[in-house]
C-alpha cells in the first residue's frame, strides 16, 4: 500500500501520497478536483482492520509524528508518544498520520500546482476549514480500507479535527482523544493570527502570494509570524525559568541585536522554521483555525454538534498554564459531550510549561491517555 | 471491614442492576469498578485530582477532573438514576447547594457522612473540651478537609428544608454490618458513626409530585 514500505526493521513503517479517488467538497462551496494525501505510518494493520489509530497534527505539524523530518532531520513531532514502547504502539496499533489539506509537505496546498493552470495554486488555493481536512482523512482513511478507527488523537489544531471527527463522523470512531484544543477560536487565537498573517503579507517577498513564480521567499514576514505565534504556545513562568532576563554576551550592546537570549532563542525558532514551512500555507492553516466553530455548524448548540457522538469513549485534556486553549474552553467541550450522553472524560493536567505542554514530557499527560487507550484497546478486544 | 468498604456494600446494595451511576469524588473509581461488576451500571465519575482521573481511565471508566462545588453543571438534569457521593458531604463548601444539584441531575442521591452526634463524639467535646478526633474524623480541627461536619439530626433537617425524601437510611460502623434504622429517632443520632441515605425529590420543580420510593428495599 505504500511506496517505501520499510520491512527491514521489527517495525513496519510506511509512507507516500495518495491521490483522493474523488474530488473534495470544501465548506466555501468550491471543490478541490486533485486532491493529494501524504502519510506516514507505523504497525501493522490487524485482520480485523480494528486497530488503526489516525494523530491529527496541529497547525505546523507534518505526518512526520514518529520519523526523522526529512528537510531538519529532527526527530518526529510526537516520538515521545507514539514508537515501540510507548502509549502509541505500533507492535499494537497502526498509526497513520496524514499531512492535512492546506499543508506543506506533500498534500495539496497552496504550493500545488494547480491542474487547471499548471501553475502554484498561491492564493487561488481555495480557503479551507478543519471540516475539509477532516473530511479528506475520512475519505483517506475510506481508501485504505478501514471502516472504523480504533481512535483518532491529537493535539491543540489536531484536538479541533479529533473534535470534528465526533461530530461528522462518530460511527466510524471507537474512541478519540482531544489534547490542549478547544471547539472554536476565541478572539485572542483570532487577533494573534492575524498578526502572523499580516507579518507574511508586510514582506515584500511575499508578493501577493506569488512568491514561489518569481522564487522568492517571503521569509522574513514568515519568520516573525512564527515568532509571534511560538510566545503563545510558551506560558509567562516558563519562559521566566528558562531565560528570565539573561543575556547572551556580557553587557548590553545598545543597540537592536539579540541581546536578552529570549529574543535569540525566538529569533532562531523563526528562521528554523521557513526553512520547513511554507508561507501561504501559514495563512491557509491558521484562517482554517481561525473559522473554527463547532457549535456555529449545528445552529449554536455545541451539544447538537455532538449528537450522533452518544456512547462515543472521548478523552478531553488540557493544561493549567495553557492559555491559548485554556481548560474553560475545554470544560465547554466536555459539557457538550456529556449533554450529548457520550463517554466523556476529562483531565487538567498540572504544567506551567503553557500550550505545548502537549508536546513535552508530561507524566500525567501519558498516564491519562495510555489508560484511556489500553482500556478502549481491552474493550475493542485488540489488546493481548 | 472498613467504614468505606462498608459504604460501597450499601451503596451496591442500593443501586439497581443498569442504572446510570454518577459517582462524585470518585478517587481512583474503585466503587465505580465495583457497581460496573457485580451491577452492570453506566458508571461516570467525577474526581478532583488528575493522579484520581488517570487511575480511573486505566480502569477504563469515564471520569472528568473536576469538584462537587462547581462542576455538576456540567452534566445536564436528570442524566442518571443515582448520584453517590459517599464520606464527602462534610468536605464540601456548600452541601445544600451540592445536596440539590445531586437531585437535580439524578433521580436519586445516595449520600454518606461521618455523624457529629455519635456518642463518642460528644463525649469527647464534653470531657476535653477540644474538637473531637476520632477514627472517622482523625485530622486536627486546623487541618481537616471536613469544615461542613453535621449530625443525623441536622441532616434530616436539611433533607426536609429542600424537601427531600429520605427513602432509605443505615447506620454504618467500623466492623460491624450496615443496620437499617429510622434516621429521626434521637437514639441513632447517639448510636450511628457514620449513616447512609437513599433520597429523592418530593416534588418536581413545578411541585408536581415526583415518582415513587424506590420499592425493593431492605427486603
Amino acid at each position: 500500500m505504500s511506496e517505501t514500505l520499510d520491512r527491514s526493521h521489527a517495525i513496519e513503517t510506511g509512507g507516500g501520497v495518495i491521490r483522493l479517488d474523488r474530488p473534495l467538497r470544501l465548506d466555501s462551496g468550491l471543490s478541490l478536483k486533485r486532491v493529494d494525501i501524504a502519510y506516514k505510518t507505523y504497525g501493522r494493520l490487524n485482520d480485523d482492520r480494528s486497530n488503526a489509530v489516525l494523530v491529527c497534527h496541529a497547525l505546523t505539524g507534518d505526518q512526520h509524528v514518529a520519523s526523522a523530518h526529512p528537510m531538519t532531520g529532527r526527530p518526529g513531532w510526537w516520538s515521545r508518544v507514539v514508537g515501540e514502547g510507548k502509549t502509541l504502539d505500533p507492535t499494537r496499533y497502526f498509526i497513520i498520520c496524514t499531512n492535512v489539506v492546506g499543508g506543506c509537505m506533500g498534500s495539496t496546498g497552496p504550493a500545488s500546482i494547480s491542474p487547471d493552470t499548471g501553475q502554484p495554486y498561491a492564493l487561488t488555493f481555495p480557503v479551507i476549514t478543519i471540516p475539509d481536512m477532516v473530511r479528506a482523512q475520512a475519505a483517506f482513511i475510506e481508501q485504505l480500507g478501514i471502516e472504523t478507527l480504533f481512535a483518532v488523537v491529537g493535539g491543540s489544531m489536531g484536538g479541533m479535527q479529533v473534535l470534528q471527527w465526533a461530530a461528522d463522523y462518530p460511527d466510524r470512531l471507537f474512541s478519540a482523544v482531544c489534547i490542549a484544543a478547544a471547539a472554536r477560536h476565541s478572539a485572542q487565537n483570532i487577533a494573534f493570527h492575524e498578526v502572523g498573517r499580516q507579518a507574511i503579507m508586510a514582506d515584500p517577498n511575499w508578493c501577493g502570494g506569488d512568491y514561489a513564480s518569481r522564487s522568492l521567499r517571503p521569509e522574513k514576514g514568515l519568520a516573525v509570524a512564527r515568532m509571534a505565534a511560538h510566545i503563545t504556545y510558551l506560558s509567562e513562568p516558563a519562559l521566566q525559568r528558562k531565560f528570565g532576563r539573561e543575556l547572551q554576551r556580557d553587557g548590553l550592546s545598545w543597540g537592536f541585536d539579540a541581546d536578552f537570549q529570549v529574543e535569540s532563542y525566538l529569533r532562531h525558532q523563526g528562521s528554523s522554521f521557513v526553512d520547513r514551512f511554507d508561507a501561504n500555507s501559514y495563512l491557509y492553516i491558521t484562517r482554517a483555525m481561525d473559522y473554527f466553530d463547532l457549535a456555529a455548524q449545528a445552529d449554536g448548540v455545541l451539544g447538537e454538534a455532538f449528537r450522533g457522538a452518544k456512547g462515543l469513549r472521548i478523552c478531553v485534556m488540557s493544561f493549567t498554564s495553557d492559555w491559548l486553549y485554556p481548560t474553560a474552553e475545554a470544560r465547554i467541550v466536555v459539557r457538550a459531550l456529556n449533554a450529548a450522553g457520550a463517554r466523556a472524560s476529562f483531565v487538567e493536567i498540572e504544567s506551567d510549561k503553557g500550550h505545548d505542554a502537549f508536546l513535552l514530557d508530561e507524566p500525567v499527560m501519558d498516564e491519562a491517555l495510555s489508560g484511556f487507550l489500553m482500556s478502549a484497546a481491552f474493550a475493542r478486544g485488540i489488546c493481548l | 471491614m472498613s467504614l468505606v468498604r462498608q459504604d460501597f456494600r450499601e451503596i451496591q446494595r442500593l443501586v439497581r442492576p443498569g442504572a446510570r451511576v454518577l459517582d462524585v469524588g470518585c478517587g481512583t473509581g474503585d466503587l465505580l469498578e465495583l457497581l460496573q461488576k457485580e451491577k452492570n451500571v453506566d458508571g461516570r465519575g467525577i474526581e478532583i485530582s488528575a493522579s484520581g482521573v488517570a487511575a480511573c481511565l486505566a480502569k477504563g471508566l469515564s471520569v472528568m477532573q473536576g469538584d462537587a462545588d462547581r462542576d455538576l453543571a456540567d452534566f445536564p438534569a436528570r442524566s442518571f438514576d443515582y448520584a453517590v457521593l459517599s464520606q464527602t458531604l462534610q468536605a464540601v463548601r456548600e452541601p445544600k447547594k451540592v445536596l440539590s444539584d445531586l437531585l437535580r441531575l439524578a433521580d436519586r442521591a445516595i449520600v454518606s457522612f461521618p455523624n457529629f452526634g455519635h456518642w463518642r463524639v460528644r463525649l469527647k467535646l464534653l470531657t476535653t473540651g477540644r474538637m473531637p478526633s476520632t477514627e472517622a474524623l482523625p485530622e486536627p480541627w486546623w487541618s481537616t478537609s471536613n469544615i461542613h461536619l453535621c449530625t443525623l439530626r441536622d441532616f434530616t433537617i436539611l433533607c426536609a428544608d429542600l424537601d427531600l425524601r429520605i427513602e432509605a437510611c443505615s447506620a454504618l460502623a467500623n466492623g460491624a454490618p450496615a443496620r437499617p434504622i429510622e434516621p429521626d429517632r434521637p437514639i441513632e443520632n447517639w448510636r450511628a458513626e457514620s449513616a447512609l441515605f437513599l433520597l429523592s425529590r418530593r416534588t418536581a420543580g413545578s411541585g408536581e409530585v415526583v415518582g415513587r420510593a424506590q420499592p425493593d428495599l431492605f427486603s
